[in-house]
C-alpha cells in the first residue's frame, strides 16, 4: 500500500490549495441566495407574488379607495345605493363594484376586507410558526417523556372537531377579530410542530450535531444554531401554504358568523350577506369571491414555487419534465 | 443509571477500576469501558430485553503525544468505544479518566472544559459539517462555545487555522457543499484544532475518501502531530492506514480487544488468530509473492453483539480453536518471551514460528 510515499507538495497540494471555482466567487452563495435566484426566475413565483402585493396595496389603500370614491366602508346609500324595490344597483360610474343589500360601496368593501385577510393570514400565521417550531424543536431535541408528551398534546390538537369546538369557543368568548385569530393559530401550529419535530428526529442523529456537542455547544445552541436553519426551508414552505388556508379559514368562520362581526367588512362577511341575493346581484357575490380566491389561489401558488425553490430535486407542478 | 444491568464480570482481567494513581501518566485511561444497548421491545421475542454490547469491558491508555491506533472490522464496536471515550455516548459501566480526572460521570456542564482538550474528527466529511453554515463559521464555532478571542481575533484564527490545514483562507465565506470531500475532511480538522487540544480521537476520518486523499489527509495529520504535538486515538477498518499512523495498535474484535501492541509487535509478530487474518488481507505490492502466500480466510459473518459466543468471542469463526475456547473466555497477557506491552487475548496465541492459515497453524 503506498499511502506512506509522501507525496510531492504539488500533488498534496491538489485538494487542499487550489481554489475550487475560479478565484474571483470568493463568498460562497448561500442555499437561500440560490433559491432566491430560482424564485426570481420563476414565472408563477412573479406572477403571485405581484398578485399578493397588488392585494396588500389594495388593503393599505382602502382608506383612500374610501377618501376617492366619497364612500366610508359602512356607510349606507338608502336612495343612491339601492334600487325603488330595495335591492342591491349593478356596477356603475358612482359605485365601480355595485352596491350591497344595505346600499354600501362594494369597491370599498372588499378593499377593507382585504385588510382583515391579510392580517388574520399572516398573524395567525406567524404565531402557528413560532409555536410549532419551539414545540417540535423541543419535542424531536429533547426526546423522551418530553417528547411523548408533546407529541400527544399535538395529536390532540389535531383530532379536535375544528368547527364544533370554534363554534364552542366563541360561543363563550364571542367573535371577534382576536379570538378569530387565536382560534386559527392554535389549530394551525400543530402540524407545524409535528414537521419539525420530524426533521428534529432525524437531523439529531446527523454527525454535524454530535459535532457541535463534541465542541461542547448547549442544547439550545444546537438547536438554534445548528438545527433550526437545517429545518427552515420546510418550515418556510408550509407557512406559506398556511397563510391562504388561515385566510379561508376565516372567511368561513365569518361566512358562518363566527368570525369578524359586522359592520367591520371582510369576504367571509360579505359571502354571507350575498347567499339571498345572487340571483339578483350577481356582483355581490362575485367581487367578494373573488378577491378571495384570488388571494389563497396566490398564496398557494408561491407556497408551490418557493418549495420548488428551495428543494428543486422535488416535482415541480409546472415545470414540465 | 441504577436500572441499567450490570454486566457480569466484563472485565478483561486488567479491568479493576483503579484510583487515580500518580503514576500513570496516560492522558487518555479508558477502564472496563461497557456500552450496551437495549433492543428495541417488541422487535424480538419476548422476554427478558436484550443488550447489544457493543463494547463490553475495555481498557486502555493513551499516552501523551502517541497515537493509539484502534481497528477492527465494521461494527465491531469502534466508533462506539470512541464516542465513549469523547463522552458523547453515556457509558453502561467502566471509567473514562484524562489527565487523571474521572470524566465519566461529569454532567453536561462540568465536562465543559474537558471538551477543549478532547476533539473529534468524524468519518463523513459531508455529514459532520453543517451545510447550512459557512465553512468560517463552522471552524469558529468551538472558538465562540469556549468564549475564546473577540470577533477579529477569531477570523484570524479561523483563517489561520485554514492555512495550517491546506485551505485556501479566502475561501471562509464558502459552503461546505463547495468543497470536495478531502477540502472537508480538512475543515473538519480545523475545526477539531481551533480550541488548541490536547487529544484528537479521529473516528475514520479517511475511510470514506479515496486513495490518494486518504494519504494527503493521514500525512496531514502526522505532521499536525508533529507540530502541535497531538495525541491521536485513531480509528480505522484499514490496518494499512494504521499502521502508517500508529505507535500502538489494538485490534478490537466484537466488542473487545483482542490484541494490543506496538506497531511493529503487531504488524510483524501477531499473537492472535485474528490480527493475522486481518494482516492477511492486505494485498502485497510483489506480485509474484502476492500469487503464492496463503491467505486466512474467515468464514462466515461476525456473530450478533446481541448474544455473542460463549467463552473466545473469535472462537466460531477461529481457524485454530479448541475446545477450551468455548468454556473460558481468554483475558489480555503477555505470552511467555514477549514484552509486558505486547499483550494478546487468546488461549492459543500463535508463536514466532508459526504461520496461520484458513486451515489451522503451519510452522513457517
Amino acid at each position: 500500500m503506498t499511502i506512506g510515499a509522501t507525496l510531492p507538495p504539488e500533488v498534496a497540494d491538489l485538494d487542499g490549495g487550489e481554489p475550487a471555482r475560479g478565484a474571483a466567487a470568493v463568498a460562497g452563495r448561500s442555499p437561500w441566495r440560490l433559491a432566491w435566484e430560482r424564485l426570481r426566475h420563476d414565472r408563477v413565483a412573479i406572477a403571485s407574488s405581484v398578485t399578493i402585493m397588488l392585494i396588500a396595496l389594495l388593503a393599505i389603500c382602502a382608506p383612500l379607495i374610501a377618501h376617492l370614491v366619497g364612500h366610508g366602508p359602512n356607510q349606507q346609500y338608502p336612495t343612491l345605493g339601492l334600487t325603488p324595490d330595495g335591492l342591491p344597483r349593478p356596477p356603475s360610474g358612482t359605485f365601480l363594484f355595485g352596491t350591497d343589500d344595505l346600499g354600501r360601496d362594494l369597491l370599498v368593501r372588499v378593499a377593507y376586507g382585504a385588510q382583515i385577510s391579510l392580517l388574520v393570514g399572516v398573524v395567525s400565521t406567524a404565531i402557528a410558526v413560532v409555536l410549532g417550531v419551539l414545540v417540535g424543536l423541543t419535542a424531536g431535541y429533547v426526546g423522551g417523556p418530553v417528547d411523548a408528551l408533546l407529541c400527544r398534546f399535538v395529536d390532540v390538537v389535531l383530532s379536535f372537531p375544528v368547527l364544533l369546538l370554534a363554534i364552542a369557543l366563541v360561543s363563550i368568548v364571542g367573535p371577534g377579530l382576536i379570538i378569530t385569530i387565536v382560534i386559527i393559530a392554535f389549530f394551525s401550529w400543530a402540524s407545524i410542530a409535528r414537521i419539525v419535530r420530524g426533521q428534529t428526529l432525524s437531523l439529531r442523529e446527523r454527525e454535524f450535531v454530535e459535532a457541535a456537542r463534541s465542541l461542547g455547544a448547549s442544547s439550545a445552541r444546537i438547536m438554534v444554531r445548528d438545527i433550526l436553519p437545517n429545518v427552515a426551508a420546510q418550515v418556510i414552505v408550509y407557512a406559506t401554504l398556511l397563510i391562504p388556508s388561515a385566510i379561508a379559514f376565516e372567511a368561513t368562520l365569518s361566512f358562518l358568523g363566527l368570525g369578524v362581526v359586522p359592520p367591520t367588512s371582510e369576504w367571509g362577511g360579505m359571502l354571507a350577506e350575498s347567499v339571498g341575493y345572487y340571483q339578483v346581484a350577481w356582483w355581490f357575490i362575485t367581487f367578494p369571491g373573488v378577491a378571495l380566491l384570488i388571494t389563497t389561489l396566490a398564496f398557494n401558488l408561491l407556497g408551490d414555487a418557493v418549495r420548488d425553490a428551495l428543494d428543486p430535486r422535488a416535482h415541480s407542478l409546472f415545470r414540465n419534465k | 443509571m441504577s436500572d441499567e444491568p450490570v454486566p457480569p464480570g466484563a472485565g478483561t482481567g486488567t479491568a479493576e477500576p483503579r484510583a487515580s494513581s500518580p503514576t500513570s501518566t496516560a492522558l487518555l485511561e479508558l477502564g472496563d469501558i461497557v456500552r450496551w444497548f437495549p433492543v428495541r421491545a417488541g422487535s424480538v421475542e419476548p422476554g427478558g430485553r436484550r443488550q447489544v454490547r457493543a463494547v463490553d469491558g475495555v481498557s486502555l491508555e493513551i499516552n501523551p503525544g502517541e497515537t493509539l491506533g484502534l481497528v477492527g472490522e465494521s461494527g465491531c464496536g469502534k466508533s462506539t468505544l470512541a464516542r465513549c471515550a469523547a463522552r458523547l455516548q453515556e457509558l453502561t459501566s467502566g471509567t473514562v479518566r484524562f489527565s487523571g480526572d474521572d470524566i465519566s460521570r461529569l454532567s453536561a456542564h462540568r465536562l465543559r472544559p474537558y471538551r477543549r482538550k478532547i476533539q473529534m474528527v468524524f468519518q463523513d466529511p459531508i455529514g459532520s459539517l453543517n451545510p447550512r453554515r459557512r465553512v468560517g463559521s463552522i471552524i469558529a464555532e468551538p472558538l465562540i462555545i469556549h468564549r475564546i478571542g473577540d470577533r477579529s481575533e477569531r477570523r484570524d484564527r479561523v483563517r489561520h487555522l485554514m492555512e495550517i490545514v491546506g485551505l485556501n483562507p479566502e475561501h471562509f465565506n464558502r459552503f461546505p457543499g463547495e468543497f470536495s470531500g478531502g477540502q472537508r475532511q480538512r475543515i473538519g480538522i480545523a475545526r477539531a484544532l481551533a480550541v488548541e487540544p490536547q487529544l484528537i480521537i479521529c473516528d475514520e476520518p479517511v475511510s470514506a475518501l479515496d486513495v490518494s486523499i486518504q494519504a494527503q489527509i493521514v500525512n496531514l495529520l502526522r505532521d499536525l502531530q508533529a507540530q502541535l504535538s497531538l495525541t491521536y486515538l485513531f480509528i480505522a477498518h484499514d490496518i494499512s492506514v494504521v499502521e502508517h499512523m500508529s505507535d500502538r495498535i489494538a485490534v478490537m474484535y466484537l466488542g473487545k480487544i483482542v490484541e494490543l501492541g506496538t506497531t511493529e509487535q503487531v504488524m510483524t509478530r501477531g499473537r492472535h488468530p485474528y490480527s493475522l487474518a486481518l494482516l492477511s488481507a492486505l494485498p502485497i505490492a510483489d506480485p509474484e509473492v502476492e500469487a503464492k502466500r496463503r491467505r486466512v480466510i474467515l468464514r462466515g459473518d461476525a456473530p450478533s453483539p446481541v448474544d455473542p459466543p460463549s467463552g473466545c468471542r473469535f472462537r466460531t469463526r477461529c481457524p485454530v480453536v479448541q475446545e477450551r475456547c468455548a468454556e473460558e473466555e481468554p483475558v489480555l497477557h503477555a505470552c511467555p518471551g514477549d514484552p509486558a506491552d505486547h499483550l494478546v487475548a487468546c488461549h492459543f496465541p500463535l508463536g514466532d514460528d508459526e504461520s496461520l492459515t484458513s486451515d489451522g497453524r503451519v510452522p513457517k
